[in-house]
């Protein structure tokens, strides 16, 4: 037996190889500095050689789950749909509504709209025809549809949306009709003014009648599908890649400079990363926050940020102590230093929230708390006195839960908050506890208002303050905190009053949230930020858009 | 032979209605729905959508009603994926993971055989350290970490392999997935094999063939292999099933559409017909290739009988 003689120890290769390939892998990053490109796109598609290969590869962020629009409810689906089927309206570069199907629409009392398609085909050849939104709009409302978001036409006061989601009138009772092939009209139960703004929504979009009555389920089939939109499903391979190609019958085919769209599901946003910076992905759907100021640093120019109409924010179970006492709520809020949230742990230009809406969507007149003048001392101590009014002190601390989805980012808000106020208030009267669920069970643990206080946050569907705040309203599916104002909701419906006019809109909105402001039943934090990297010889890319509505079509690839 | 297959088989049928039955209340047990998201959906629309999947009828009749369709071979609707069925989602996945885990299976069998048998033949040589460090490392370091690091290396820097996607099965697209899979398994295949050899070189019948001046490599290929490699397909069984059902994480980060991430999804969106479909594959899968195994073991070595 030969003598055991260790000539290299088998613990310290490894560990050398190891250090020698995380050295090289610092070493990569390193390149030219340059700052953050925010500027939307000066050149035009004329202008610039166009390569001759007109391919796109973006990430979407998530496998679809279906590409038939009255099947889903979430972004990621919204993105490939939009490409493929074009509704009454659609949006433009900078998200202004502009004519779709619909050529113009008009209406005298905001009640009952017209609308004039212009002359346009299907793949299949068919005219878009008004009938086509009628069946399409039964269609989403029919509970054997059983659609996510059947619920919309009910929030856009379509006349019988209601009793027809709930299975108690015919489909046919909707109040949409065609008064002839090219002649729409709906009827709405009250005067809703910005009614064109909510129709680019995915759920109105129209569906090919034949289609779906020859093949069923499987109408969205490669094979099968027909649509209306700049591009067409070529292949679809679940958790792989979704492959659209150009469709020469859409009405401004002319005007469409992109031939293949490939569309990714990655999800893990550094996956996201790496495969852009292999060249695979022209266009990334975000950038993790950790590598935001090293990707600053080496890839600046192709780094787009851009506000997003949407708030993050903390929910509070307003029927259930502690946080049933409004003093309790605005106490935190108070002693909350949203700026250190907002700059510090996300810091990629996120603005503190003092208001659910965010300030840039249209139609808003922004309310500004008086304590956000505040001295950071002013406000502790008022956040203390509403504190101790409550009944709360080193004797008898304020205790409670901190709900959050398991991220990283959500722990970092949840860690910082916490430690945050503890600082403000005294870690002697605050103690909180942070629970970590994961997505589904924390969504089942919201919607059963087993909770203190969960991590939230809201996106409009369309850019529009009644987007954010019916969800407050009482009884609205969405306000899982139960609040209950019938201050609030009056002046809510009081903006769907006839004769009010745009200026007075704005202005109930503002006093709505000033109502908000008094009783707290959200914390505000911040708004979004949308985050991604583009390639410099992609043109057009919108970044302007707060609702990020892109369409291919107005994209095209640079020579390079 | 055919006693042992058959005998199997009647083993595996109550093995399998145990697996279904526990799966799918345990499913069905976890808080959430499939249907839940940011959104909350009104209660009428949320009992539409329930009716059309059956998931307001109590739970033992949507269980023998499963327990019927499966019969039929039927794995219905994906919860999440509304526009396949769950047939349709495994068709197409499938096939990805068996190539991805062939490749890496026969890769991993390979480098560790051969690292087991010059590491036991040059025991405690310097060879035998190196080997079986390189070995190690392959199983020491996560493939959470190790995928990341191949396309830091092969895609970012050197941009010799794409970082990413199927590609229909491209030969680039499968270089660096299937090393960062097979290196996992190399070194437990390269262990065992170490050891096994080690063990049979010094047995007594080994001893004698040296004695009796046969070349060394008469002796390992003709008369050391074959016992040595038991251990080896014992272990090789539960791994194959592994390599295929297991690589989520290597799925995720190359973008691979294979069942990993369908089970993995699944799960997280409580996509009820499509986990307990995988459930059942993969319970077919451990069965048919312990089977295999133990059919494997009786060819190698005589003196197992059954």
């Amino acid at each position: 037996m030969r003598k055991l003689k260790p000539k290299l120890s088998t613990v310290r290769l490894p560990l050398m190889l190891a250090l020698a390939t995380s050295v090289a892998g610092l070493m990569v990053g390193c390149n030219d500095k340059e700052g953050v490109n925010n500027s939307s796109d000066a050149d035009s598609k004329a202008e610039t050689a166009l390569a001759e290969d007109q391919s796109i590869t973006i990430n979407n962020t998530a496998e679809p789950e279906s590409i038939d629009p009255h099947k889903v409810s979430a972004v990621p689906e919204g993105n490939i749909i939009r490409q493929l089927f074009i509704g009454l309206v659609d949006t433009d570069r900078e998200g202004k509504t502009v004519p779709g199907m619909a050529e113009s629409w008009e209406s005298k009392d905001n009640k009952v709209w017209t609308f004039k398609l212009r002359d346009a085909k299907w793949s299949n050849g068919d005219p878009v025809t008004a009938e086509d939104f009628v069946y399409s709009w039964r269609r989403l409302v029919d509970p054997n549809t059983a659609s996510p978001y059947a619920s919309y036409l009910v929030d856009a006061k379509v006349s019988g949306a209601e009793a027809v989601m709930a299975g108690e009138a015919n489909p046919e009772t909707l109040g949409i009709k065609a008064l002839d092939n090219k002649t729409l009209q709906i009827t709405l139960t009250e005067p809703v003014p910005y009614f064109p703004d909510m129709l680019i929504h995915t759920s109105t979009k129209p569906v090919p009648q034949k289609v779906i009555e020859q093949f069923g389920d499987k109408w969205t089939d490669a094979a099968n599908i027909v649509v209306n939109g700049p591009y067409t499903l070529s292949e679809w391979r679940v958790n792989d890649k979704i492959v659209l190609k150009r469709n020469p019958s859409y009405f401004d085919n002319a005007h469409t400079t992109i031939d293949t769209v490939t569309i990714l599901p990655i999800s893990s946003p550094t996956t996201d990363v790496a495969r852009y910076q292999a060249g695979e992905v022209d266009v990334s759907a975000e950038v993790p926050p950790e590598q935001f100021e090293s990707i600053k640093a080496s890839m600046g120019k192709e780094l787009r940020v851009a506000p997003r109409l949407c708030t993050y924010y903390y929910k509070y179970n307003t029927v259930r102590p502690p946080f049933n006492d409004v003093r309790v709520r605005r106490a935190l809020a108070l002693a909350l230093d949203r700026d250190v949230i907002a700059t510090k742990v996300m810091g990629q230009g996120q603005q503190p929230a003092y208001q659910l809406t965010p300030p840039s969507t249209n139609g808003m007149t922004n309310f500004t708390p008086e304590w956000q003048a505040w001295s950071k001392e002013q406000r502790i101590k008022e956040a203390n006195s509403l504190l101790q009014q409550a009944g709360y002190s080193a004797s008898h601390p304020l205790k409670f839960q901190l709900l959050y989805n398991t991220s990283d980012n959500h722990k970092k808000i949840a860690v910082a908050f916490s430690s945050l106020i503890k600082e403000a208030l005294g870690a002697d009267k605050v103690q909180v506890e942070l629970v970590n669920k994961e997505w589904k069970t924390y969504l089942d643990t919201r919607r059963t208002g087993d909770y203190d206080i969960a991590r939230s946050s809201w996106c409009g569907d369309y850019n529009e303050p009644s987007s954010f705040l019916n969800t407050l309203k009482t009884d609205n599916t969405n306000n899982h905190g139960k609040y209950s104002s019938p201050e609030f909701d009056r002046l809510l419906n009081q903006t769907l009053v006839e004769g009010v006019d745009a200026k007075q809109r704005a202005n109930l909105y503002q006093q709505a949230e000033a109502q908000l402001d008094a009783d707290m039943p959200n914390l505000n934090m911040y708004h979004y930020v949308g985050v991604r990297l583009v390639k410099p010889y992609v043109i057009g890319f919108p970044d302007n858009d707060p609702l990020d509505v892109w369409h291919m079509k107005d994209v095209a690839i640079a020579k390079h | 032979m055919l006693k042992l297959i058959f005998r199997r088989l009647l083993e595996a049928i109550p093995t399998m209605f145990i697996l279904i039955t526990v799966s799918f209340f345990m499913m069905r047990l976890a808080p959430g729905s499939p249907f839940s998201g940011e959104r909350s959906f009104s209660p009428a629309v949320m009992a539409n959508i329930e009716a059309k999947y059956h998931l307001n009828d109590p739970m033992w009749l949507q269980y023998v009603n499963y327990l019927k369709q499966i019969l039929m071979g039927d794995f219905g609707p994906s919860f999440k994926y509304k526009d396949y069925t769950v047939n349709e989602l495994l068709s197409q996945a499938l096939p990805v993971s068996i190539e991805l885990g062939l490749y890496a299976f026969i890769l991993a069998v390979v480098l560790g055989l051969i690292f087991g048998i010059v590491a036991a033949l040059k025991q405690n040589s310097w060879i035998d350290y190196i080997v079986m460090a390189f070995a190690n490392i392959g199983v020491v370091i996560p493939s959470f970490v190790k995928a990341p690091l191949l396309v830091l290396i092969f895609a970012i820097t050197l941009k010799w392999l794409p970082g990413g996607g199927w590609n229909d099965g491209a030969v680039q697209n499968l270089i660096l997935p299937v090393t960062a899979l097979a290196l996992a398994y190399t070194a437990s295949i390269a262990r065992i094999m170490r050891g096994s050899m080690i063990e049979v070189m010094n047995s007594q019948y080994i001893r004698t063939a040296r004695s009796k001046g046969l070349p060394m490599q008469r002796i390992v290929l003709k008369h050391a292999l074959r016992p040595a490699m038991l251990p080896v397909i014992s272990y090789l069984g539960p791994a194959f099933v592994g390599i295929i059902t297991g690589s989520i994480v290597i799925e995720t980060i190359f973008g691979l559409p294979g069942i990993g991430q369908l089970f993995v999804n699944g799960a997280l969106n409580r996509d009820y017909g499509m986990v307990l479909s995988l459930t059942i594959l993969v319970g077919v899968l451990t069965i048919a290739f312990n089977a295999i195994v133990d059919i494997l073991y009786a060819v190698i070595d005589p003196q197992i009988k059954y």
